[in-house]
């Protein structure tokens, strides 16, 4: 199961925060959807392949041939914050 | 204790960027220097609904490597997720290969390789500091044009044990990429980036310390100069009786400084995982048996085939690993193939002992005109030291050897005839000298040939006129 | 809106008869797609996030396949120029510079959108109560959901408002909304849709189907998106053309009915409706027998491990840099940014998936819950070849349960997970499954689902189309 300190953990990994108050209820509820998932542990499953996809695709590469960019203004068109050139974004050695 | 005391043990990761066409896995063009952001499609912005496509062309270039460097192939490539999230990484993951690299194990130039992976580059992130100001919100610019550029990734084991050596075998490792066409490998691009593990251990006692990751050196030089200067950072810490902390280090070419890189993040958790967006790519025996049939020689096999050819062995080495200078020799040689070994001397010692940093493109010599400076010199024509003034002539204005020979009257004086008459007058100007060679003591000859050099102005051969004085001291 | 009495009767008609009407010149396409278009503005169920604000100007001729026929698009799909938000409040107001393969391959076929659909938050749900842009109303019921996460599709299609729509399927997504609704859902094969342009929720998973009035239509749909695409690695379209079932008899026809996938946890009226179809189906000719799917039951743990683990990687670019909303940290920092656009951007269904995720690819968790998980699907995968090597095709129910209320189990995520569980094996197993309606308890539409091997789809068409005319269910039940 998951307690407080791996909730946060987790939280932080993920880039999501949450109120104080809000930790011990979101472990008591993963733990609970965990507990059910847990029922698997007892599946004998020694020497299953694992499945990661199921289609029966040899996968198939592409040429490397050149497609037109995106036109600069359309790139940054949706960007929350940009400059004529580039993507603004917080310092990360602020 | 010294620096000397302590075993070293070196392991080097380097990325080198695909010299292809397109990026990893979007068909958008990728090239150095284009304005910022203007080569860049969907996939590279990591918009919501696109689908990364692996580019076939990356994978040839990945098999050569492995080929290259004679590690196994995969006969199948997986791709898989690693997570963190960074302003240069659009989708919050790097698309890279994790326990299925696409080569590995393998063997290059004494070095062995883990392994060879292919992954997408992440883009280019200014830190516009200049600012000045701690909460500048929006302090820093991201350029997606190099972002999701083909990776291969090299990743050596820990067999090198000096500065010197990691920076040679780089440099062997440069040249054979570049000779395979699967990069351009220019550092100052960032097309070949190191970083360097590093750990020392007291001589003999075999208990490898703890090791450091010195991160992304831009030049050989930095590279030896890094390298030898975190193996003094971990020295002074061990002799001072500490233990060195294994962690992430910057090395500042600039103030030799090395500084930790390491964040006041909690400990990365980049939780790999398949990635779900992709199938497993069979590595058929097409595709090794297409990348087979793409190498070109490489340095260590043109090596041994210089060396078959009866060239000295550094010779042969630097060459090989100098490929302009291989070429020279082979052009050279195509004129004529009869002096191979004194030709490589000439090319090894002589010119590039007259060019700066060994520039080739400063020499106004031809390769032919090198092969028949080599065999006039072989004939008799021209001293070894009157060569070198030929050779000089060559370098600085180009021209025919056997003319200039003539025009500056540097032709060897060639049989008896001509010296017989200048040896015996030097043996009379010396008479202490003629009586120790008379008494066999040969050691004195010197000053007879520089004599007679001095009188011939070099054009005499030092062996000739030892035999015409012994001749004519009765010996 | 006062819409001529010739048009609301058009509107009752499926897409295929609407086609042939335009096709005949007995109906007008431009009046037909005013009429669709208007509809959805009103938009009484909360079924829209968009809807076009005039008819193009042009529509595609009557002669194309699809005579300009509107389809309702679910917000996911990536469409150039038009809100793709994937019912997220993070990406409200996203106008992508491209359009979504499948979308793209409707419009060649001579489709125009009219409008996107509301949904589940990145698909993520059972009941469309979780989108940012609101609930979606049941047109049979409106104080119950619709079913999720396609659930604005499926409203719009029962309500009138398209005469189609474009859904998505991860565990169900299709399938259960068209069974709360009344409406046929089909889930493909995994990878015969392109999925370039859906906006991911778990990429192994996620599937395109068509949201419908009738087989026929959902036949006709897919056929025009289907198709292996350059852009998706993992696409590789149907291996034969998609037929127009006309399948009226089921002889000789061996339908599996598995224990695990029908016995407990089905409400009474619910399990009556899928005898009376099993009946039907033994009277136009099938089987019918009882089979057994061993792992079925461990089938929703693997994938509330996997689809969360997907989405929580698949979610990291949803990061405030290069669209959707941003929030700035206070202390003005990178991380400080990350975490409060995500925190405030998601919702929280999205959030307890990302959690989950994140938790089970993390370090130390990775073989208990990822690789368990893993190869709890190739069990399940074996299943399905074991039991289609005894029975044609898999009956069960599409969901436990009729509509239900809302709010009824929005705040007990666990047992909004559990309504899955008829629909999650075949997604792990990526075959395909069609919910078709069986008829009505108490009031609500109950889903049939028949599933068959991979790229069975003429098969499962063929069979549902048969049922659907002996059933004789109707799908305009909820047009006013």
């Amino acid at each position: 199961m998951i307690d407080a300190k791996q909730v946060l953990h987790v939280a932080r990994l993920a880039r999501l925060e949450l109120a104080p108050e809000d930790v011990q209820p979101m472990a008591d509820e993963l733990s609970s959807i965990l507990g059910h998932i847990e029922q698997m542990s007892s599946l004998d499953l020694e020497g299953v392949k694992p499945t990661t996809h199921v289609v029966p695709v040899e996968g198939v590469l592409r040429a490397d041939e050149a497609e037109a960019p995106l036109p600069r203004e359309v790139a940054l068109s949706q960007a929350p914050k940009h400059s004529e050139t580039g993507f603004l974004v917080p310092s990360p050695q602020a | 204790m010294s620096v000397a005391d302590y075993d070293i043990t070196i392991g080097l990761e380097i990325h080198v960027q695909l010299a292809t066409k397109t990026k990893m896995f979007s068909p958008i063009e990728t090239y150095f220097g284009a304005d910022p952001n203007t080569l860049v499609g969907p996939v590279d912005l990591g918009l919501p609904g696109t689908l990364p496509v692996p580019n076939a062309q990356a994978i040839h270039y990945g098999i050569m490597l492995g080929l290259a460097f004679n590690c196994a192939i995969a006969d199948r490539l997986v791709f898989h997720r690693k997570n963190y999230f960074y302003p240069d990484l659009p989708k919050g993951y790097q698309i890279s290969q994790f326990d299925e690299p696409l080569c590995g194990p393998g063997n290059f130039g004494g070095v062995r390789i883990h392994r060879v992976h292919l992954e997408e580059d992440a883009a280019k992130l200014t830190h516009a500091g200049s600012s000045g100001r701690i909460h500048d919100s929006d302090a820093s610019v991201v350029d997606f044009n190099r972002g999701g550029t083909s990776l291969a990734e090299i990743v050596t084991e820990p067999d090198i044990h000096s500065a010197e050596q990691a920076s040679e075998w780089l440099r062997l490792l440069r040249t054979t990429v570049r000779q395979l066409g699967v990069s351009d490998v220019n550092m100052e691009e960032g097309s070949l980036r190191c970083d360097a593990n590093i750990s020392i251990a007291p001589k003999g006692s075999g208990v490898l310390g703890a090791k450091t990751e010195l991160k992304n050196m831009n030049s050989f030089r930095f590279i030896e100069r890094g390298i030898r200067a975190e193996v003094a950072r971990q020295a002074a810490i061990l002799d001072a009786g500490d233990t060195v902390e294994q962690e992430t280090l910057h090395f500042d070419p600039r103030t030799e400084a090395i500084t930790s890189m390491r964040s006041k993040e909690d400990a990365h958790d980049y939780r790999y995982f398949p990635e779900p967006d992709m199938v497993p790519v069979v590595v058929t025996s097409e595709m090794v048996d297409k990348a087979k049939a793409a190498m070109p020689e490489l340095p260590h096999e043109r090596e041994a085939r210089f060396e078959a050819l009866g060239v000295e062995p550094g010779a042969a080495r630097q060459m090989s690993w100098q490929p302009e200078l291989g070429d020279l020799f082979e052009e050279a040689l195509a004129a004529d193939p009869a002096h191979a070994k004194a030709l490589a001397a000439l090319i090894t010692n002589e010119l590039v002992a007259r060019l700066e940093d060994g520039d080739l493109t400063q020499s106004k010599a031809t390769p032919a005109s090198l092969a028949q400076l080599v065999a006039l010199t072989a004939d008799g024509k021209v001293s070894t030291s009157g060569a070198r003034t030929v050779l000089d002539t060559l370098v600085a204005s180009g021209g025919d050897p056997a003319q200039i020979i003539e025009a500056e009257g540097l032709g060897a004086i060639g049989g008896g005839d001509e010296l017989t008459p200048i040896i015996q007058a030097a043996l009379d100007a010396n008479p202490d000298v003629a009586e120790k060679l008379r008494g066999g003591d040969m050691k004195p000859i010197g000053v007879i040939i520089g004599a007679v050099m001095k009188e011939t102005r070099g054009r005499a051969d030092g062996k000739e006129v030892t035999k015409i004085a012994r001749g004519l001291l009765g010996l | 809106m006062a819409q001529s009495e010739s048009i609301t009767a058009a509107i009752k008609t499926t897409a295929t008869e609407q086609i042939a009407a335009i096709q005949a010149g007995a109906l007008d396409a431009r009046e037909l797609f005013d009429a669709y278009r208007e509809r959805a503005a009103a938009d009484p169920n909360n079924a829209f996030t968009w809807v076009a604000s005039e008819t193009p100007a042009e529509l595609p001729a009557a002669s194309t396949p699809l005579a300009g026929l509107p389809v309702a698009i679910k917000d996911l799909f990536c469409t150039e120029g038009v809100p793709s938000q994937s019912g997220s409040k993070l990406l409200e107001g996203y106008l992508p510079p491209y359009t979504a393969t499948a979308v793209q391959k409707l419009i060649d076929a001579g489709s125009t959108s009219h409008g996107k659909t509301n949904q589940d938050e990145f698909a993520m749900g059972s009941s469309n109560e979780n989108s940012a842009f609101g609930a979606v109303l049941n047109p049979w019921d409106p104080s119950r959901v619709p079913g999720g996460s396609s659930g604005g599709s499926a409203a719009a299609v029962a309500a009138g408002q398209a005469p189609w729509a474009l859904g998505t399927d991860t565990g169900g997504s299709i399938r259960q909304p068209a069974a709360f609704c009344g409406l046929v859902g089909l889930k493909p094969t995994y990878g015969s849709v392109s999925r370039f342009g859906m906006i991911a929720f778990a990429s192994s998973l996620d599937q395109a189907g068509p949201i419908t009035r009738s087989v026929a239509d959902a036949a006709l749909l897919l056929s025009h998106m289907e198709g292996k695409d350059p852009r998706d690695m993992t696409s590789i379209g149907l291996r034969e053309p998609i037929e127009v079932p006309t399948r009226t008899d089921l002889t000789g026809l061996r339908i599996g009915v598995p224990e695990e996938l029908s016995g407990e946890g089905i409400d009474p009226g619910v399990r009556a409706s899928f005898e009376a179809a099993l009946e039907q189906a033994k009277a136009l000719g099938a089987t019918i027998s009882t089979i057994h799917l061993p792992n079925a039951p461990h089938a929703l743990s693997a994938y509330y491990v996997l689809a969360p683990a997907e989405a929580s990687s698949n979610l990291s670019r949803f990061d405030g840099v290069r669209y959707g909303n941003r929030l700035e940290a206070e202390d003005g920092s990178l991380i400080g940014m990350y975490t409060r656009t995500r925190t405030e951007g998601f919702g929280a269904e999205v959030k307890r998936r990302i959690m989950l995720g994140t938790y089970a690819l993390s370090a130390g968790f990775y073989d208990a819950y990822y690789g368990r998980a893993q190869q709890v699907r190739t069990k399940i995968v074996e299943d399905f070849a074991d039991a289609f090597s005894q029975v044609d095709l898999i009956a069960t129910p599409t969901a436990p349960t009729t509509a239900y209320e809302l709010g009824a189990k929005s705040s007990d995520p666990l047992s909004m997970y559990l309504g899955d569980f008829c629909t999650v094996p075949m997604s792990l197993a990526g075959i395909p499954a069609i919910s078709i309606p069986s008829g009505l308890a108490d009031g609500l539409p109950v889903g049939l689902q028949l599933a068959g091997p991979a790229f069975s789809e003429n098969l499962i068409l063929g069979a549902a189309h048969a049922l659907e005319q002996a059933i004789g269910f109707d799908t305009a039940g909820a047009i006013r």
